[in-house]
């Protein structure tokens, strides 16, 4: 099976915490017409990793290294959910049954469903414990 | 290869007659300075009593200090029209040290500079871009000078303008610079920006602050360059009192011109080879401005071996830190310089550091700011955690004291042109 179809390429860019910076990042891309579906945060004693998914994350790449940010890029999946009660615990169930730990999520809700941004230990296996279950994963090609 | 052979090699009973008499020279001319004809008045040591070089210990010392309160002229043994040149130090308390140079003097400085790029294989031919001020900093004029007597190309290109300074080393052909290592490590930054690959470039001598054996692997690398180390200070004319030669193990202070000692900072009791302290020259051959056992703040030592396979006599080994640097942080001494060399020896620490003393709780803090290499960031907040203890831990290995490491973006902290002030102690500010 062909699991790199469904590696989506997070942003990841290291940033101070200080303000500002999270502007920076967000104004650079609206220069470069980049769209951001999500972002998240994560901080931790003075610095923090801002993530995000973006419409073409290569571009996105070039753009923030050219502005002196350290990036980089890391792989996830995006689990399509049903925008309803039970919605996550479905997909929370699959992995946790399959043994797989989610180092962290964030979600956003699209026009199609909303989507569950996963970060796992073991991307091949949720990819396939996930689509055996019927559910449904975004592909790379949405993104470039 | 050598400059100058015969006093490049002088060593045994050869050496400490030469040096013997340069020293009762010395201190004859010094008595020509009210200070030191009082000061040595007071001990009732004159040239008499120095009767071989042991008798050193006898003379009073100099310090920095009472350089200062000669402002300007009263240090000089000469009259003033016979003082060709005058260079200052930075005075970053109070009034400058003006140091004063006599004709003969210029050519004594001149011709130790020329020791020190011919012993780092220079000659004619080669094209040499002096990248440092070239006002009252001696490291200008120093090296400009001594490069023409020995027959080098001179480029005296002074500070500023890096992308200027970098099409120069390409459309010259330069074969050898000279500047602080800090701005030699920021023309390498540039360089790579504008994709120069500096082909011509096979020397660097590097000098003015103190820098690391890591350092000096990056600077070998990025730049295509030999580095060697430069130590001077303008006291002693400037640069051209030490320099290493290509076994790049210690410098070799030129004996014939400079009497050093190196004694406990707190005591002054002399130290012998392989113990670190302060070093305290005597110059033997400063017309203008004689001084007797300046206390120079630099801590070194002198290498065991009294010979070296280039050819040349004892040497002393790369600065380890000031004397008046040296902080003490919960009571334990530590040296900027070995701060430095730890965290340039590891992979994820980026190019530059800052460190920054704070007093909180009536207990020292040291934090220390370290920017991210930018090829080790893998995205993920725990391994940034990693780095971060592992510099911790290093730190704590060898300075033996706990330590906030904070990891910065690359680029975010400051470059310095001149001297690099790396340490912000902001412990008294509140007192």
């Amino acid at each position: 099976m062909e699991h790199e179809r469904y590696f989506i390429k997070q942003i990841s860019v290291f940033s101070e915490n200080r303000p500002g910076r999270l502007a920076a990042i967000a104004k650079a891309m609206e220069e470069d017409g980049i769209n951001i579906f999500a972002f998240s945060i994560a901080e931790a004693d003075g610095f923090g990793v801002v993530r995000a998914l973006v419409n073409h994350p290569d571009k996105a790449y070039r753009k923030l290294t050219g502005l002196g940010f350290v990036v980089s890029f890391t792989d996830v999946i995006g689990v399509k959910m049903r925008d309803e009660p039970g919605g996550l615990y479905e997909v929370a169930r699959i992995l946790g049954e399959a043994g797989i730990n989610i180092e962290y999520s964030y979600a956003y809700s699209g026009k199609e469903a909303a989507v569950l941004i996963l970060r796992v230990d073991n991307i091949r296996s949720a990819i396939e414990k996930i689509l055996a279950h019927g559910g449904s994963l975004m592909e790379a090609a949405a993104f470039r | 290869m050598f400059w100058n052979e015969r006093m490049e090699t002088l060593k045994g009973k050869d050496l400490g007659d030469l040096q013997l008499r340069r020293l009762r020279w010395t201190v004859t001319q010094a008595g020509r300075v009210p200070f030191y004809a009082r000061l040595l008045g007071d001990a009732s040591v004159g040239t008499g009593d120095i009767r071989t070089l042991q008798d050193v210990a006898k003379l009073p010392f100099t310090s920095k200090q009472d350089l200062r309160g000669g402002y300007p002229f009263g240090f000089l043994a000469v009259p003033l029209r016979e003082v060709r040149r005058i260079h200052t130090t930075s005075g970053t308390t109070g009034k400058p040290t003006v140091v004063g140079y006599t004709a003969k003097d210029l050519s004594n400085w001149a011709e130790l500079i020329a020791r020190n790029l011919t012993m780092v294989g220079l000659g004619e031919g080669d094209v040499f871009q002096n990248m440092v001020n070239y006002g009252l900093f001696t490291g200008g004029l120093g090296f400009h000078y001594g490069a023409e007597l020995m027959g080098l190309t001179v480029v005296p290109s002074a500070t500023g303008n890096t992308r200027r300074q970098i099409e120069m080393i390409e459309d010259f052909g330069v074969t050898a610079i000279h500047c602080t290592p800090s701005y030699a490590m920021h023309l390498a930054e540039v360089a790579g920006e504008m994709g120069a690959t500096l082909e011509t470039l096979k020397v660097g001598c590097f000098g003015a602050e103190p820098w690391s054996e890591a350092t000096r692997g990056e600077l070998e690398r990025r730049l295509g360059v030999s580095a060697f180390d430069s130590y001077g200070i303008s006291e002693m004319y400037g640069p051209g009192v030490a320099m290493e030669c290509p076994e790049k193990d210690g410098l070799h202070i030129w004996h014939d011109s400079y009497l050093v000692e190196i004694v406990d900072p707190a005591t002054g009791e002399a130290l012998g080879p392989g113990e670190k302290g302060e070093m305290v020259i005597t110059p033997l051959v400063k017309e203008a401005m004689p001084l007797l056992r300046y206390r120079t703040g630099d801590v070194t030592m002198l290498m065991d071996e009294e010979i070296c396979s280039c050819g040349r006599g004892q040497k002393i080994s790369r600065i380890l830190g000031r004397s008046d640097d040296m902080l003490v942080v919960r009571g334990i001494n530590v040296f900027p310089s070995q701060i430095e060399h730890v965290l340039f020896s590891l992979p994820e620490v980026g190019e530059q550091f800052m460190v920054y003393l704070d007093r909180i709780h009536q207990l020292d803090e040291m934090t220390i700011e370290v920017e991210m290499n930018r090829s080790t960031f893998s995205g993920e907040l725990r391994d940034l955690h990693r780095v971060q203890e592992k510099i911790a831990s290093a730190l704590r290995e060898t300075l033996g004291i706990r330590t906030d490491v904070k990891l910065v973006e690359p680029g975010k902290l400051p470059r310095f042109e001149g001297k690099a002030k790396r340490v912000v102690d902001r412990r008294g500010v509140l007192f």
